[in-house]
Parts: C-alpha cells; structure tokens; sequence
C-alpha cells in the first residue's frame, strides 16, 4: 500500500468515513472473549445470514462494562442506539429479528445510555425502566406492566415499548424510568407518577422537571474516549473515524519538540503509572540528555491484582497509544521505542503488533514519516510476568534480555536507560492521553481534575461491587462517587467496610472517609496511593487483616530478592502476620510489624519494597483492632467479632429478600477480581 | 591537579569535605574516616545498591543509599542518625535470620564481614525465626565449597564472576525469598564453566564461598610414618602468610614460614620459585624456537591454571599458543616424585608432595589427570596461605616466635627472577632476563624491566633485545584476557608474548591468600616481591646453578625429550562445556 502523506491525513480530517446505517458493535476485549463474546459474534454472523440482514457486524474494543460481558452496541434505523449486555449465542436471532425487525429492545439486557437527556428532542419509541432501589425487593416488573397498562389506555401500546433495563448507570434513586432516544430520565418514579410520564412526556413532549435527573454523567472517557468505538485492528477506522495520527500530523507539522513539551506542561499531565511524576518534566530531561540515541518505552506491564486498565485500553485503542508514543518521541529526539507488555496479555500484544505492521506498511513508521524527516520504529518486547518489571530500572534490564532486578537510582533511565541511552518510561494511559491533549490543547485538558492533579482517571474498579467495570472519572471525584454513584455500590446490598487502591502498594480507605477526592496527594496522605487505578471494594464480611495478608504475600512473591529489606523483612513480616491470624500474635507484635513496614519502607531499594508494607500499615491505621481481636482473642473470637459487627451494620436495613421476590431486579453476574 | 576552580566541598556529619572526583558518595565519606558499613560495594565492581547498609540522610532528599549518589556540592549528609543506626540494625538482623550462623565452626569466622558489621552496628540480638530450611552444600568442585545456607546475596561473587572474570559460573536464580545465587541448571560448582579461581571467594562477606581445604589429608600425611612428606611453598605466599599473624601485607616471612612447616613435620621444604626458574629456561627457550620460526605467536604464559581451564573453554582453537609448559607447581611435584625415591631411598607411592599456594585453581590443577602417574600424583595436596595459617595456628606455634630457618637444597634455592612468578608481570620480566641474555649474548646490567610492571589489568610493553623487538602484554583479570585473546583470534595484534594471571596483581591477589577487601594490600604484597627479587643475590634464572645440575644431573639439554616429559603438559578443548547432569538434583552433597 502507498504510504500515506500529510494531504491524506488533512482528507481524513476534513472528511472522516461515515458510519454505515445498520451495524452491531461486538466489544472483543480478553474480558469479553472469557465470557463468550468470541461466540456471540459466530451466533450473530450466522443469524444475520439467515435472516438476510444487511446491517455490518464489526468489531471493537471493550467501552468498559465489564460486569455485563459480553457486550454488544448495535444501531439500527429508526432505533435508539443501544448496548446490550449478558448476552449468550442463543439470543442472537431473538436480538435480531426484534431489534432490526420488530424494533423492540430485548428485555433485561439493555445497558442504558449514560447520556442524560433534559429535553425531549425526539418522540419517545422505547422506555426503560428499572427498579434502582434494589434493598426492598424488585419492582420491575411492576413498573414495566404499570406502564403496559397506562400506554394501552392512551392508545400508545403499539407507538412505545416499555424495556426492563439491564442497568440504568443510576442507583438508590428507586423505580427509574428512561425515554429514549432523547434519554430524558426520570427517578425516584412512584405508582401515581406513571400516568404523568405518560400524558405529559410520551404523549405531550413535556419533561417533567420534578422528576428529571439533571445529574450529568460523573465519568469523561478522555483516555477511553474511542475503547468500543473504534475497530482495534483496522488503521483505516482509526484514521477515518477517529481523527486517527491528527495528533501526530499536528505535533510533526506545526510543533517544534519544544512545543510539544510546552503543551505538555500546560495541560499538567502526571504520569499515571502511580507515582505522579509531571510527563513534560520526564520529556523533558530525556530530551535534554545529549546522546546519539533515545529510546521511549511504553510501560504494559499491569500487574497489580485486579487491574485491568492498561489491557483494555491497549485491546481496544492501540493506535492512539502507538500515536502517543511516537509524540513522545518525536518530542524527545527519540527514533526507537519499545513496548513492554506482559507475556499473560495476549490479545493486547496481537493487537498492538498488528498496528505496529500496518502503520509500518502505510509509512507511519519507519524513515521520513509522513515526508516530516521524523524517523521511527518500535518494537515489542514481552515480560515473563513479574511484577518488578514494571519498575523502571527492572524493566530495561528486561528488555536489555538480563534478570528483571532494580539497580539503584540515579543514572535515572532520563539520564542512562535503555542500552546506557536516554530512555523516557510512560505508561500505557499516560501515552493514550497525549494526543488528545495535541488535538484539544493541554488547557482544555487541565481544566479537569484537581489543582494539583489535573485530568481524568481510569480505574479498574472490582471486589464486592455490584457493576464491576472501567471507569473514567475526573480527577477530584469522590471515592464514594466511585463505587457508588458509577458502580452501583457493594454487591447483594452489603454494608462498605473499605476501598483498596493502589494495588499491593496501596492501601485501604475506609468507609468514612470515601467523601476523599481522589488525587495523588490525598490518597497519600491517607496511607494509601494512586497507583495504576485498580480499585477493590470491601464489603462487611471482609477481614482486613486476610486483607493485608493477601497483598503482602502477593509482594513477598513477586520481589526479586536482590535488597534485604524486601526479600527478608517481608517475608519475616507475612511471618507476624500469619502468627497474628492464626491466634499465635503476642503483644509485641504490632510493634515490630512497624519496627519491619519502616525498614522496608526507607530502606528498600526500589518502589516495590518501600511501597509494600503500605497495605499493612494502612489496616492497621484504620482497622487497628481486628489486629487487636486476633491477637487478644484468636481467630475464632475475631471472626465472631467481625460477624457481629456486620450483622449490626446490615440489621439496620430491612433484609434483601424481604419482598421475596423470585429474581434479582438485575441479573448480576458473578464478578471476580 | 592544577585548577583555578575553588574547591567544591559538601557537608558529612557537620565536617566540610573536598569532592575530588569521587565516583560515589560512599568514597568520599570512607575518605573522610567514616567507616560506612557495605555488604555489595566492592572498588573493583559496577555498582549494585542491594545490601542498603550505606544509607545516609541528605538534607531534602531523604534516606539515599551513598554507594549510588554522586557527590555534589552544598550536600548536608548524615550518615548515623537514629533513624538510620535503627534502619541499619534491623536489616543486619534480618540477614542474620536467613544466615546460617555456625561462626565458630565457619571457615570465615575471622574474616567475616557479616560478623563484623553486626558487631560494628551493636547488634546484641535477632527477633527473627530462621525462615530457610537449611540445603545440602556443594562439594562438587575440588577448589570451592558453596554453602547455600551463609549466603546473603550481597552479588559480590556474582559480579566478579561475570564483570572481573567473563565467567558467569555463577548468578542469581528464583527470586523473593527464594533468591540463591547458583551455577547454571542447578549443577554443581564444579560440573560447569567455573575457573576455580576462587575470587568469588575472596570477595565473599560470609561464609557461602570458601577455598575447599585440604588440611586434614595434610595432618594424616604428616602423621604417617610411611609417609615421607615434602613441602612446596610458592613465592606470593611469602608475603602474606604473616598477615594472618598480624603483621603488615608484603612483610616477608620465609624464614619462619619455612621453620613452621618444619615444625608441622615437612621432612622438605623446598621453594616453588626453584621450578619457576626451571619454568624460565623451558618457556623461554620455548619462546625463542617459535619466535624463529614464526608459529605460533603471540605464546601465551601457562603457570596460572584458572586461565589454563579458561583457555580450554573459551578458546580451544588457542590452545596451540599456550606454552606447553608445566606451571611450577606441577614441575617441582614431577621432580619431587622423579628425583626423591632415589635420593632417599623410598617408593615414589610413599612420598606426599604438599604445596602451598596463594590460589584455589591449582587444587583444580594437582588434581588434572595428566599429572598423574602411577596412581600418584605429582602434587598430592593443595593447601592455600589460609589454610597453612590455620595449621600453624592449630599445632599451637606462635609465628612470631619462631627462629628462621632455611629452605632444604637443592630445590629450595631461586632467583629472584623466580620469585617474580608471584607479580603479574613477573613471569615477563624473568623471561625476558633469559631471552635478552640468550638473544644478545651479553650480560643484563640492569636486570629489571618496569616496562612489563604496574598495576593496569592490561599492559602492553615493546622490548628490545639483542636488535630484536618484543612485543609483549601482561593481563590479569579473564575479562582482559579474553578481550586480547579475542584480538589474538582475529589476527588483530602483533603480540609476541602475553602473560595471563586470572587473579587482580597476579598471585599475590589469589584467593587462597588471607581475605582482604583492600587494593591497598596488594600494591604492599606487589612491592614485597619486588623486595624478595632485589634483595637476593641472583637475578636471573639462568645463575641458578642448582637449576643447571639438574639439567645436567637429570633432565639432559633444556626443552629435550626427559625435560619435555617431567615439564611439559598438553590441553584439551572443553568447549562446549560438557553439561553433566548431576547424579541427584541438586547438588553434590558428599564432601
């Protein structure tokens, strides 16, 4: 294929493709394939044959949703455009011949829109409803035959179809009702309210005001702006539909580096790897670093329990983190780049290596790319799977083909990285990020987030949550908002006990105090830290001590055993604790557990054991006295006080089943970190 | 150095100290008569930052480890607050969890920086329970054992293995706690690419690593009645011997060393130098034929076996280079064996040759199958400097005490030349003695030549002799000798002779001299040899005279068919390195 030149790209801009009319979106990430998206899509492709349908089956990434995969988006003529979640193959004729033949939403499989309508722009089709109040008992049902029956007595039975929605993206805000396609939605709907929804909205146009959720979304997709928009393994729906390589153009045509670090600093990008360091200040010493050779690495090694933010992203967009890397490069003088990414993400792999070969084959990489003069390529290097690799210095020993150990710092990798060269080490979200801030400017992207973390956030949020999934949400938004307001809250109803973020270097952030606005410097000041963006949520019937063991054993296996204080004084440190759950603790204990945390923590050579006792001594800062019943009682007694503490906690509430009802108001998947 | 700039100075526990291009923040503070405590910072190595004992405090920036700082100017460093003192003590303490703590029995137990350091840091006691269930120990190899059990991972070894020597015999596996530093595939030390030149030894802070001993075969020699046991002792012993009795490196000691051997019952002691003087003649003459005829060359030296092996693996198709001579070791036990059952009227069977060496590899060596005749080898038993030490301490002899005595004739009588063998440059310098007589014809003045000395791993030299000009280099360190014996594979020198020692200064740097982790040490062992050479009254080998009669008595004209039997060796290629696999997995566990 011709290489592709600056009038091509300008084209692209100026006239992106069209989407065709009629198409199904199945989202093909690791997450979706493991609940059977692979096969979803089979059943789709023979089902569209059979019946004879036009409409174009494509392929995308994953938007997020992990706890309704395998999900699909479809857009039909004449039809709100829908996701559609917990799918199985056995639907897939159903789903077609209702939606593109009857016009009619599957029940309890639609995911509603996150857009939140105030007016009503369009005459209502479809209404979504759904019982948000979960605690009392399903009333779905109710609310979908209220509303039959309400449409049929205003002779608009045949005009409007009322949906049970899979999940409405609102919580604890009672019956919830959703017109679409305007996405006007109503909450806290009561029996008496039907009737007014019908006359005035459906039948007259007229929001309700007293009803609207005027509540915008809390999430702004920046990094996942196209994840389940875009087809992972086509450059052209990347070129053509999503200002694909206009960053690049941009920075390679109109920037000079300099310009493209300035804009950097103006949009306060931190790295988002976990520790925060400004990303114009890392460009910028590489840069400054004189040397025939400059390498930028892109860090994939994700490897905290329960994240997932790095591989979705790679899986679903890996052309705009190649962009980002190559506006990395282009800003600091860098003509080759790696990508690092674990072994265990196959997919993720496949699919940057793919966009590697086709941006190589349509001169995107390689010498005098787009005629700029700019050259470069890059490579994949794959890790065997260690968690220290994702340390910097262990990670270029990697790819240099030695043992993956730190070495002490400084030479920084700025100063001396990849094979003794400057080397810039940015993470897989960080990079993402880049050329939107080159297409929308770096003030447009600092003005979300936080005085002094600026931007949005992906996290990865999992444990004892009702809608496990990938969330983006600016910086300075609320942990409780988090799991609450964008996740639907703990799962089965239970009481929060803690939110665990940072992964094994983070620590835990209990319940009073999820009103902290999430940032780098809060999250540290409570003991815990940003990290990659795995969340997990605690619910009552968790112990904290079981907690920190798990995290801290997940740190003793994955050092690499070069520095003392990380080798021996964790493991000796999972010693105390395994003696303190046991029933085997002496008072002492606590004492030397902050005697050991201390010593890993200042003396440690790398981040990976001066970060690891953080889960330890953040359960103890906030949970000090289930050490305490462990060590005073046993554990029996502490697992006795744990249930009387959650019983107490939970008897507050009326319980789950009281309204006996026969099935969850939302089929909730079993979600596994 | 003449500069205009003003000196930079930064602050160490309130004291101003003048940066003069120090590499890290560890030399500076060491300079300023700070003794920071380290496990992994070695002079010699790359950097490593895993034993975090250097910790020092630096105003703004926290806790840093000093061996990985650059010194700057306007640093404010502390180096012993409470936090760090804290910090310190309970890292030794962990060590010391995973540390299998046999000090009295542990053949470090007098050099053992683990010990040491704990008593430096006051620590008095360990709140940790032993974490490793103790492994097997590798007896596999006949230089070294390798107790898992001591090791801390500090890395010394590991990196003067692969930085020092090119080996790698040894590096590190599993990690987290599991971590143990390993031959390839779980061998044994001796079943792979090691060298046996000990250094990883030398350089150890415990008691992983340790020269294998050979005491116990010695004492039921000298305690046999069958037994006619002689001693040899190699000249880099001489100087350091007396360090294990508290005297300063490179103070010469023969003449007790020789009345301690007596004392221990040797019925011989005789001098390694003798059959390095022997080595001259051969070697030279050896030289001077291929020179003639152009084949051949550059010659490699032979006496160092750690290099002999290194040879054997890494260059077989240079093997026809390497001097076909016998190290002096090997020629001295050959006429021992040869000569004695003659002289005193024993089976060669009941005659032990002992010699004491300042190497591990030649323990390898004694025991390499060309050198043993009969079911009798020419050396039966290897004993470093350490290990005559210990005997001496073991027999009760107080070192200071005892009246000098003289080596036994004839073997026991050298040149100076032969003394040299103990520098690295010294077999050089005394083969250029002979060749630059032999060549020209004429008397040496001056018998020395400093352009083979000095202290550089890698030292070219151009000599002139007789009209002829030698090109010649001197290398210690297998890292050097593998880079100039790469050239000499690429046709890349117009070398005519290179000297290879394994060990940093030659033999006076062997690992079976007593521990030292100071360059110092052996810049004073260097100049004790130089000392012994200026101080004889014979230069050069060919003034040996009781070298002569045993040509003329014994071995017939010099590189001829008796000599060439009781002098000379011959190689073979080990590469690839045979991989055995080893019997049980694991590693040999029977001493």
């Amino acid at each position: 294929m011709n290489p592709l030149t600056r009038q091509d790209l300008a084209n692209f801009a100026a006239q992106p493709t069209p989407d065709p009319t009629e198409w199904i979106r199945v989202q093909l990430d690791t997450g979706g394939i493991a609940a059977g998206a692979e096969t979803v899509y089979v059943a789709l492709e023979q089902a569209l044959a059979e019946q004879h349908r036009g409409c174009e089956l494509l392929r995308t990434g994953s938007v997020g949703y992990s706890f309704a995969d395998p999900v699909v988006e479809v857009q039909a003529a004449g039809m709100p455009r829908v996701h559609y979640g917990a799918l199985t193959p056995e639907l897939a004729p159903t789903l077609l011949s209702e939606h593109f033949g009857a016009h009619r939403l599957l029940d309890d499989h639609v995911i509603a829109s996150r857009r939140r309508g105030l007016v009503l722009d369009a005459t209502v089709t479809h209404v979504l409803v759904g019982d948000t109040g979960a605690a009392d008992g399903n009333k779905s049902e109710f609310l979908q035959f209220s509303f039959r029956e309400e449409l049929k007595r205003r002779g608009l039975a045949d005009r409007v179809q009322v949906v049970r929605a899979l999940d409405l993206g609102i919580y604890d805000e009672g019956a919830v009702v959703q017109l679409l396609p305007s996405a006007v939605t109503y909450t806290n709907v009561l029996a008496h309210d039907i009737a007014r929804i019908v006359t005035e909205s459906i039948d007259g146009g007229r929001v309700i005001d007293d009803l609207l959720w005027k509540m915008p979304d809390k999430q702004v997709r920046i990094v996942l702006r196209h994840c389940g928009e875009v087809d992972p393994d086509s450059l052209e729906d990347y070129l053509g539909r999503a200002q694909g390589y206009q960053a690049l153009a941009k920075a390679l045509f109109t920037l000079t580096p300099e310009q493209v670090i300035a804009e950097m600093k103006v949009s306060a990008l931190r790295g988002r790897g976990g520790a925060g360091f400004p990303t114009w200040m890392k460009w910028q010493l590489t840069r400054a670093q004189p040397s025939a050779q400059h390498y930028v690495i892109c860090n994939g090694d994700e490897g905290d329990p329960g994240a997932f933010m790095d591989r979705s992203v790679l899986e679903s967009d890996p052309h705009t983190v190649l962009e980002g890397m190559m506006i990395a490069a282009f800003a600091m003088g860098a003509s080759m780049g790696y990508f690092y990414i674990r072994a265990e993400y196959p997919k993720a792999v496949e699919r940057i290596q793919r966009a590697l070969d086709q941006a190589r084959e349509r001169g995107l990489l390689g010498r005098n790319i787009l005629g700029s003069g700019f050259d470069f390529d890059a490579k994949i290097r794959l890790g065997a799977g260690a968690f220290v690799c994702g340390e910097e210095t262990a990670l270029i020993a990697s790819i240099e083909g030695r043992r993956g150990s730190p070495s002490p710092r400084p030479p920084y990798p700025s100063v001396r990285g990849l094979w003794g060269m400057p080397t810039a080490i940015n993470n897989v979200e960080t990079l993402a990020i880049v050329p939107a801030i080159l297409l929308r400017g770096g003030a447009w992207y600092a003005s979300h987030g936080t005085e002094t973390s600026r931007g949005t956030k992906v996290f990865a949020v999992t444990g004892k949550v009702r809608n496990a999934q990938l969330v983006e949400v600016p910086m300075g938004t609320t942990l409780r908002e988090i799991v609450f307001d964008v996740c639907g809250g703990v799962l089965d109803g239970k009481e929060i006990k803690a939110v665990q973020t940072g992964g094994p270097s983070g620590g835990v952030i209990p319940t009073p105090l999820l009103h902290t606005p999430v940032s780098y410097e809060t999250l540290q000041q409570l003991g815990s830290i940003m990290g990659s963006g795995g969340m997990l949520v605690m619910d009552q019937s968790d112990s904290m001590v079981d907690v920190a063991k798990f995290y801290l054993r997940f740190c003793v296996d994955e050092s690499c055993g070069k520095c003392a204080p990380c080798r021996i004084g964790g493991y000796q440190l999972q010693q105390v604790l395994d003696r303190i759950s046991r029933g085997r603790g002496a008072p002492g204990d606590l004492a030397l557990i902050h005697r050991i945390c201390h010593a890993m923590q200042k003396a440690s050579l790398c981040g990976l054991g001066q970060t690891a006792p953080n889960p330890v001594l953040s359960t103890l800062r906030y949970f000090g006295e289930e050490y305490q019943a462990f060590i005073e009682g046993g554990p029996s007694y502490a697992r006795k006080m744990s249930r009387v503490a959650s019983v107490a906690t939970t008897a507050a509430k009326p319980p789950a089943d009281a309204g006996s009802a026969t099935r969850s108001p939302i089929p909730v998947k079993e979600v596994s970190p | 150095m003449t500069t205009s700039v003003p000196t930079k100075t930064l602050n160490i526990d309130g004291l101003d100290v003048a940066i003069n291009g120090e590499r890290n923040l560890l030399e500076l503070i060491r300079k300023a008569d700070i003794e920071l405590p380290t496990f992994c910072y070695h002079s010699d190595l790359s950097v490593y930052g895993a034993c975090r004992l250097c910790l020092v405090e630096i105003e703004g920036r926290g806790i840093q480890s000093a061996c990985s700082t650059p010194p700057e100017a306007g640093l404010k460093v502390r180096t012993h607050t409470e936090e760090i003192r804290e910090i310190r003590k309970i890292s030794i303490e962990l060590l010391l969890a995973n540390h299998d703590q046999q000090c009295p029995t542990c053949l470090k137990s007098n050099s053992c920086q683990l010990k040491s350091v704990a008593r430096q840091l006051g620590v008095d006691r360990v709140r940790f329970k032993r974490v490793h269930e103790p492994e097997p120990l590798d007896y596999s190899s006949v230089a070294l054992i390798r107790d898992p059990n001591k090791c801390i991972l500090c890395g010394d070894c590991v990196r003067f293995c692969a930085e020092v020597q090119s080996v790698g015999a040894i590096d590190f596996a599993y990690r987290g706690h599991d971590a143990a530093v390993l031959p390839a595939f779980g061998q044994g030390l001796g079943d792979g690419e090691c060298i046996n030149c000990g250094q990883c030894a030398a350089v150890c802070t415990t008691g992983a690593l340790t020269p294998r001993p050979e005491i116990d075969e010695v004492w039921r020699a000298l305690n046999d009645p069958t037994k006619f046991v002689v001693a040899q002792v190699a000249p880099a012993v001489r100087v350091a011997l007396g360090e294990e009795f508290g005297l300063e490196p490179g103070v010469v000691t023969s003449g007790q060393m020789v009345a301690a051997l007596k004392r221990l019952g040797f019925e011989r002691v005789y001098d390694t130098s003798f059959a390095a003087d022997l080595t001259v003649l051969e070697e030279a003459n050896e030289f001077l034929r291929r020179k003639a005829k152009n084949e051949n060359l550059p010659q490699f030296t032979s006496c160092c076996p750690g290099w002999v092996k290194f040879a054997e693996q890494y260059f077989p198709d240079l093997l026809p280079q390497l001097s076909t001579c016998r190290s002096p070791q090997q020629m001295l036990g050959a006429l021992c064996k040869e000569l004695l059952p003659a002289e005193i009227n024993r089976e060669r069977k009941d005659i032990v040759v002992v010699s004491v060496m300042p190497c591990t590899a030649k323990k390898f060596e004694a025991k390499r199958p060309e050198f043993t005749h009969d079911g009798s080898p020419d050396v039966d038993h290897v004993l470093t400097t350490q290990e005559l030490a210990r005997m001496i301490i073991e027999a009760g002899l107080r070192y200071d005490k005892l009246k000098p005595e003289s080596y036994d004739m004839p073997m026991g009588f050298k040149t100076g030349a032969g003394v040299l063998f103990g520098n690295s440059g010294g077999v050089s310098e005394a083969v250029l003695r002979y060749a630059a007589e032999k060549v020209s014809g004429e008397t040496l003045r001056s018998p020395d030549f400093h352009a083979v000395r000095g202290e550089d791993g890698l030292r070219l030299a151009t000599v002139e002799i007789g009209g002829q000009v030698l090109k010649l280099a001197v290398v210690h360190g297998l890292k050097n000798a593998r880079t100039l014996a790469d050239k000499v594979r690429r046709g890349k020198t117009d070398l005519d002779l290179i000297e290879v020692m394994a060990c940093p200064g030659g033999c006076i740097g062997g690992a079976g001299q007593p521990v030292s982790r100071n360059a110092d040490v052996r810049r004073l062992r260097t100049r004790g040899i130089y000392d012994v050479d200026k101080n004889l009254d014979l230069h050069k080998s060919q003034e040996n005279h009781f070298v002569n009669e045993v040509y003329t008595r014994h071995l017939g004209e010099i590189g001829g068919k008796r000599a060439h039997k009781l002098l000379h060796t011959c190689y073979v290629p080990r590469f690839p390195v045979e991989a055995t696999p080893p019997a049980t997995p694991g590693v040999t566990t029977t001493p």
